[in-house]
């Protein structure tokens, strides 16, 4: 947290002159940056409930999101990605450190300590999806209400054009225009996250948190959601920051991936690198953990011992260092810092967006094994043997 | 007993083929044919199951797959006879086979359920009323289950330990001592770590992963012939995902546990199970090995979901193939085959009337599928199957 502030007050905050709605140049830096960010939950107990622990839900996560790109968070429940994305858009209160996005009018503004007219202001450019779409759709408003609020509250329509732009919302997340009038039970799972979606595409926002979006969803239809997420990040030009904790699908969707461990950035890097070369142990482990679709390739790795260890009283040095294979003396005494890799130790790769980092002692030494990968066989089976020649026969 | 995967397969294919005639092979567990269940509701019948066929061969592990509604978890509750009061098994059978050398102590239950045992051991579940004493002495004790959420199967109010002495007590051991010590036996079984303290804690102590493995240990601790597993890891993280597939590995290579583990999720499928069954709108439409299921899936919906999952190392940003609409709502009837409006490879009238029997494939391992495009292949092979509905 070397940086300075660029704006301490965002009502100072520097206008952005090169505003145009084209594609911006990469030179004017990230959408996003978060420094340093922390939110402690206190822990209250005792006959006067005083406040006895903090839970360190996030303690000094950094990442950037640059425009146009996905970023991932991933990590097991309770690592605090998903509080990491609420307190990006201060849907929870910040206990200590920056969050700085950069709105298209108002240049760079300091989330952190926005006041009510700037964040009415920044926060439709940053907009949310949940994880669960039963409960984050109003069970008695139609689904064009729903759809409308942000634009009704925001006052930017209203009568016919607020409906055209309902129904242009409907069609362009794949539904109908008629479907305004239905209410959300009438829907099924993938559909419900599709009306989501289009609330928060409502406001033509820059920087969409996705908060596990697919994983209530069959895998059918967890398919039809990921390739909608994409082809409207191509079409509109937003930018993701994913929250997920299925790494195959991260692989997917991301360019870029955020490990936490106990509200503690762990590596961040190219996605491709990272399932290639892990360079944290914990992202070794998690990476062998996954169940890989081929019977070919059953798991080598030896699962991970014990339990994530809580935030409220989390261990000394290196929070993985209890359950790490690798684990040596200085891992219990000393917190490694979140550093830089040079691309000639396993760092980042030529044309890579931004560089490696990792918060390990030993990054440099380790020797990690990356994803298993299904054989390529196995995705013959089902793309090659079409059954094309049968039906040619068979029809009557 | 047969502990590696597929170790019973091929020498049996002969007999194998005879049984989809008949009651099922005597190496199975549990034989399930046309298995119906119906809902009863305000809004009208659901059927959740429409003539399900299947084994559980001896110490291997079934895989039943299928998208939320198919009727995996209606499956699993017909046979263990805990379908909520609306559901009734209206026609099939299910047959148990208990093991012969698995002999117990008396209690007045199991001398019901040696009444209700014919003269090879087999008992019909279906025939037993779900209160009867010969279905208690099964249910929990020959034939075990574990579901998803352990926070809402295990007693809040209740140690651990005491819970699964519980279950010992009632069909074991009724010693409270003897009990305790075996319950404590069952959680060091399970890999908990420090199992005596775990005993007396209560439930809300635990994280989920270690209060899955304190739901096995509670239905390992009669020694169940079967158990019948719903979905145990989709609540958890993959590193404990990981440590309970690799738990249930152990149990079916150390003790030849048969197991009928249900999952949506195709990469645990893969890890676990020896054969597979996938399902779509209560019927089963593909059953093979696991390597044919992966290898040479047939069934246009198994092919389809096979292809809609994200695999690690796929090319990068191509869209995933999705499978069009979504699963039909349960009151809504599909004529004929019940994927046609959703099938990649729809022929015409035949799927949209005609509801396709399940056809044998050739080969040396069973592979079942349900689909007219192979209509042909079973006029060459000639194996008939049981009536289509």
């Amino acid at each position: 947290m070397t940086e300075t502030k660029q704006s301490t007050n965002p009502k100072r905050a520097i206008q952005d002159s090169s505003h145009s709605a084209e594609p911006r140049e990469p030179a004017e830096g990230p959408l996003l940056e978060v420094r340093g960010l922390q939110k402690h939950f206190p822990i209250k107990g005792g006959a006067m409930r005083r406040v006895i622990g903090q839970v360190k839900a996030v303690d000094g996560v950094s990442l950037t999101v640059d425009r146009g790109e996905t970023v991932a968070i991933v990590g097991e429940s309770g690592c605090g990605k998903s509080t990491t994305g609420r307190t990006i858009i201060r849907l929870e209160e910040p206990t200590g450190g920056e969050v700085i996005f950069r709105h298209p009018e108002l240049g760079p503004v300091h989330i952190e300590d926005a006041d009510t007219k700037t964040l009415d202001k920044v926060r439709p450019k940053m907009q949310f999806i949940f994880q669960d779409p039963m409960a984050s759709l109003d069970s008695r408003m139609t689904v064009g209400r729903v759809i409308a609020e942000p634009l009704v509250i925001n006052k930017v329509l209203k009568g016919q054009a607020l409906r055209d732009k309902v129904a242009d919302l409907l069609t362009v997340v794949g539904l109908r225009p008629e479907h305004a009038s239905r209410y959300p039970h009438a829907f099924s799972g993938g559909q419900r996250q599709r009306i989501g979606i289009a609330r928060a595409l409502a406001l033509d926002p820059d920087l969409i948190i996705c908060d596990e979006p697919v994983s209530a969803l069959d895998v059918s239809v967890q398919a039809q959601v990921i390739n909608l997420l994409e082809d409207l990040q191509e079409r509109l030009g937003l930018t993701y920051l994913f929250i997920s904790h299925d790494l195959s699908v991260v692989e997917h969707i991301s360019d870029r991936v955020v490990v936490m461990y106990v509200g503690r950035v762990v590596e961040i890097s190219d996605t491709k690198e990272l399932y290639k070369r892990p360079l944290h142990p914990y992202t070794e482990a998690l990476l062998g953990a996954v169940p890989q679709p081929d019977p070919r390739k059953l798991h080598v790795m030896e699962p991970l011992k014990g339990e994530v260890p809580s935030p409220a009283n989390p261990p000394s040095g290196c929070y993985f260092h209890t359950r790490c294979k690798y684990a040596q003396q200085k891992c219990t005494d000393e917190t490694p810092e979140l550093r830089e890799i040079s691309s000639d130790r396993g760092g980042s790769a030529a044309g890579a967006r931004r560089p490696r980092m990792v918060a390990c002692h030993f990054a440099e030494e380790l020797e990690l094994t990356g994803a298993v990968v299904p054989s390529p066989d196995a995705f013959k089976a089902v793309e090659t043997e079409t059954s094309v020649q049968l039906k040619s026969g068979d029809l009557e | 007993m047969t502990t590696r995967r597929r170790a019973s397969g091929g020498s049996r294919a002969g007999d194998r083929r005879a049984d989809d005639l008949g009651r099922g092979s005597s190496d199975a567990i549990i034989t399930v044919r046309d298995l119906q269940v119906e809902y009863k509701t305000t809004l009208g019948k659901v059927n959740a199951l429409n003539g399900v066929s299947f084994d559980v061969p001896r110490g291997s592990v079934l895989g039943v797959v299928g998208e939320s509604g198919s009727g995996k978890s209606v499956t699993a509750r017909a046979i263990m006879q805990i379908l909520e009061r609306a559901g009734k098994i209206t026609d099939g059978s299910i047959v148990f086979r208990r093991p012969a050398d698995d002999r117990r102590e008396s209690t007045q239950q199991e001398d019901e359920l040696e009444a209700a045992l014919d003269s090879s051991g087999e008992v019909d579940i279906t025939r037993l009323k779900p209160t009867s004493d010969a279905m208690r002495a099964i249910r929990g004790s020959e034939i075990a289950m574990i579901f998803q959420e352990p926070m809402s199967s295990l007693n809040p109010v209740y140690t651990i330990g005491f819970q699964i002495q519980e279950a010992i007590r009632l069909h074991q051991n009724p010693d409270k001592k003897e009990s305790w010590a075996q319950a404590i036996d069952m959680l060091d079984q399970v890999g908990m770590p420090n199992p005596a303290r775990i005993a007396d804690s209560y439930p809300h102590e635990l994280s989920g992963g270690m209060r899955q493995r304190a739901m096995i240990a509670m239905a390992l601790s009669c020694h169940p012939a079967l158990l019948i597993a719903d979905e145990p890891t989709t609540a958890l993280d993959v590193t404990t995902e990981a440590q309970i597939l690799a738990l249930m590995r152990r149990l079916k290579e150390e003790i030849g546990m048969s197991i009928l583990f249900i999952t949506h999720s195709m990469g645990v499928v893969a890890q676990l199970c020896d054969e597979v069954i996938v399902m779509y709108q209560g019927r089963v439409v593909e059953r093979a090995s696991v390597e044919d299921i992966f290898y040479h899936p047939k069934h246009p919906y198994t092919r389809s979901l096979l292809r809609s999952i994200p695999r690690i190392g796929a090319a990068e940003h191509t869209p995933l193939e999705v499978i069009k609409g979504s699963v039909p709502d349960p009151y809504t009837k599909v004529s004929g085959c019940s994927f046609h409006p959703r099938c990649p490879d729809f022929i015409g009238d035949v799927c949209r009337t005609v509801i396709p029997p399940e056809t044998l494939l050739p080969g040396a391992e069973r592979h079942g599928v349900r689909c007219h495009l192979y209509d042909d292949e079973r006029a060459l092979a000639g194996s008939t199957t049981e009536a289509s509905r």
